[in-house]
């Protein structure tokens, strides 16, 4: 266990220039996120397409570098997914944190895999997971409240 | 254990007055490491103390010789139990310089001991209107209950501002009194500006104004002198764990016509002397706010964690607290990159700190690995955090065990949280 694997540079390079940091005007949903222990708040915005699939997504708040940084990948992530795509991406990071599943291998999960090394530090997991546990949050909701505007 | 005797090598560095590395061996575990080659470097004494082997030892010797019920069994072991549970509330007393025993409730720790006051006295004496004084100082411990009873009683909770430097701002205080006014309830020294407050001074103002005065000591008790009635409050609450004793186990100081006054907290067995199916009469104070089997082992344990403080002197502990915190002060001082809260003179040994560009649980992280504990967060006192403009700070808080070494440990581990984060620019391409 040492630092070189929870402070990568990759980690800190998303920690100094965070991607999609901000917020979008009349998003299709939003949802935020809080760490009670240490104080990391989150606030995550998506415009999806007529496809329901995520055109843009942002995020704005305040965190360790662990949280920005991972905010930070999920956005970049999540940019062009569909709704289910993005759920099963949230549940292989769920998966990966926990040691039980992999991302593939490629270009695209090369920074978000970075975050693995967090595993090894327990009290900072719920720092990488904050971002992840938001967006699941917000597509749930989003896709229950749809369901019933449906009905 | 104690010794004003300093031969030692580093007697440069080193306050007088104390014989620390002699004490240090009286706490096993800070001869451990916490990573391989990393001792430990303990300096989150404000969240709990370390505990020397004498109170660890009379926990189990309670446990292994004496252990039964208190006031109740007419047997030796009972007597036993009593009379050393019964004993380390005369320890505490002297310890505050109460006027007698039937002044110390024994609680589970400081919170408890402020929801009691507020449960016992306060939904029984606070009325539509009444004003409740808290700084924004407080802990989370000292806003919260008030904020129940306040609920409860249709009573109001009013801010004492704080002046830049971190000190109460006891001109806005003198403003907020008025005849509404029935508590003050402030901390003796906080727990993330180490400011350590003129209660005594505020206790004058409460009582001239008619109102009663609460002293949060969780953090002062542990680490100065502290005598209740040259402070002449109304109520004085601190913990055990905080100052060498086990958890569990805390205090509620009380004067008696308060305490004789104040309706029960808890009903139980222990605190009554005649039951009915639907009424009963109490014990007299403090059994009357003792229901139930009390937490016998840590009272006693208590005992022994304030013989072992006073033998080294509250004097010379806060002493050689203040040198600690000063030298840390001025070396932090070197770093452009950090902040520093909280006033600049007089101080308890807690030091809250930011980090320029980098999160106060990544400078947490970071420390840890070189062995260093020290808190970051918002250390209950969210309202405080909003004051200073901050979501939370990195804090070290000091105890009698610490050294200068262990301050250069810390600095040293600062160098290395700036190592990672000071230069992501040229670090990533």
């Amino acid at each position: 266990m040492s630092l070189n694997g929870l402070y990568k540079e990759v980690i800190l390079d998303h920690y100094r220039a965070p991607r999609h940091r901000g917020i979008i005007e009349e998003p299709s949903f939003q949802e935020g996120g809080h760490n009670p222990s240490c104080g990391d708040t989150l606030e995550i915005f998506v415009r999806l397409d007529d496809q329901d699939v995520i055109q843009a997504i942002c995020f704005e708040g305040h965190g360790c570098s662990i949280s920005m940084a991972s905010s930070s990948m999920m956005t970049e992530i999540m940019e062009g997914k569909s709704l289910e795509e993005a759920l099963d991406i949230v549940r292989i990071f769920e998966g990966m944190m926990q040691g039980e599943a992999e991302f593939p291998d490629t270009d695209e999960y090369l920074d978000v895999i970075s975050l693995k090394g967090v595993a090894d530090f327990p009290v900072r997991l719920k720092c990488a997971t904050l971002a992840w546990d938001t967006v699941k949050r917000g597509i749930t909701r989003y896709q229950s409240s749809e369901k019933m505007a449906e009905e | 254990m104690s010794s004003q005797n300093g031969k030692n090598g580093k007697l440069k560095k080193k306050p007088a007055g104390l014989n620390v590395e002699k004490i240090r061996e009286d706490f096993p575990i800070l001869g451990r490491e916490v990573h391989p080659g990393k001792p430990l470097v303990y300096l989150d004494n404000a969240a709990t103390s370390q505990k020397p082997q004498v109170v660890i030892d009379r926990l189990s010797e309670y446990y292994a010789e004496y252990n039964a019920n208190v006031h109740r069994g007419i047997h030796v072991l009972s007597e036993e139990a009593t009379d050393a549970y019964e004993r380390a509330r005369e320890k505490i007393q002297h310890f505050i310089h109460a006027e007698s025993s039937q002044n110390i409730v024994y609680t589970k720790g400081a919170t408890e001991s402020i929801n009691l006051v507020a449960n016992a006295w306060g939904r029984k004496f606070l009325e539509p209107g009444d004003e409740i004084l808290v700084s924004y100082m407080e802990h989370h411990s000292n806003l919260v209950p008030w904020q129940l009873v306040a609920a409860a009683t249709g009573a109001r909770i009013r801010g004492i501002e704080l002046t830049k430097d971190g000190h109460l701002d006891l001109e806005h205080l003198e403003t907020l009194f008025n005849e509404k006014t029935k508590l003050v309830a402030v901390t003796q020294m906080s727990n993330v500006l180490g400011t350590i407050n003129p209660v005594r001074d505020i206790a004058e103002m409460a009582h001239r104004a008619g109102a009663l005065m609460l002293v949060d000591g969780a953090q002062g008790a542990a680490h100065m002198p502290t005598d209740v009635r040259q402070m002449d409050c109304d109520f004085y609450v601190f913990s055990g764990h905080k100052m060498c004793g086990p958890t569990g186990v805390g205090v509620l100081y009380a004067k008696s016509d308060l305490l004789e006054a104040m309706d029960p907290f808890m009903g139980g067995g222990e605190m009554i002397e005649e039951v009915h199916l639907d009424a009963s009469t109490y014990k007299d104070p403090p059994w009357k706010f003792e229901a139930g089997t009390p937490n016998i082992a840590q009272a006693i344990g208590l005992g022994y964690a304030i013989d072992y403080i006073r033998n080294i002197g509250m004097d010379v502990i806060h002493a050689h607290e203040s040198d600690l915190m000063n030298y840390a002060m001025q070396r932090m001082r070197y770093f452009d990159d950090i902040t520093v809260f909280g006033p600049l003179g007089t101080r308890g040994g807690i030091v809250s700190f930011t980090m320029e560009g980098t999160h106060p649980h990544d400078i947490a992280t970071i420390v840890d690995q070189e062995g260093v504990a020290l808190r970051a967060g918002h250390h209950c006192a969210q309202p405080l955090m909003r004051k200073l403009q901050v979501g939370s700070t990195a804090r070290i808080s000091i105890y009698f065990y610490n050294t200068t070494d262990e301050i250069d440990k810390f600095l040293s581990a600062l160098t290395q949280v700036r190592e990672i984060f000071g230069n992501v620019a040229q670090r990533t391409v």
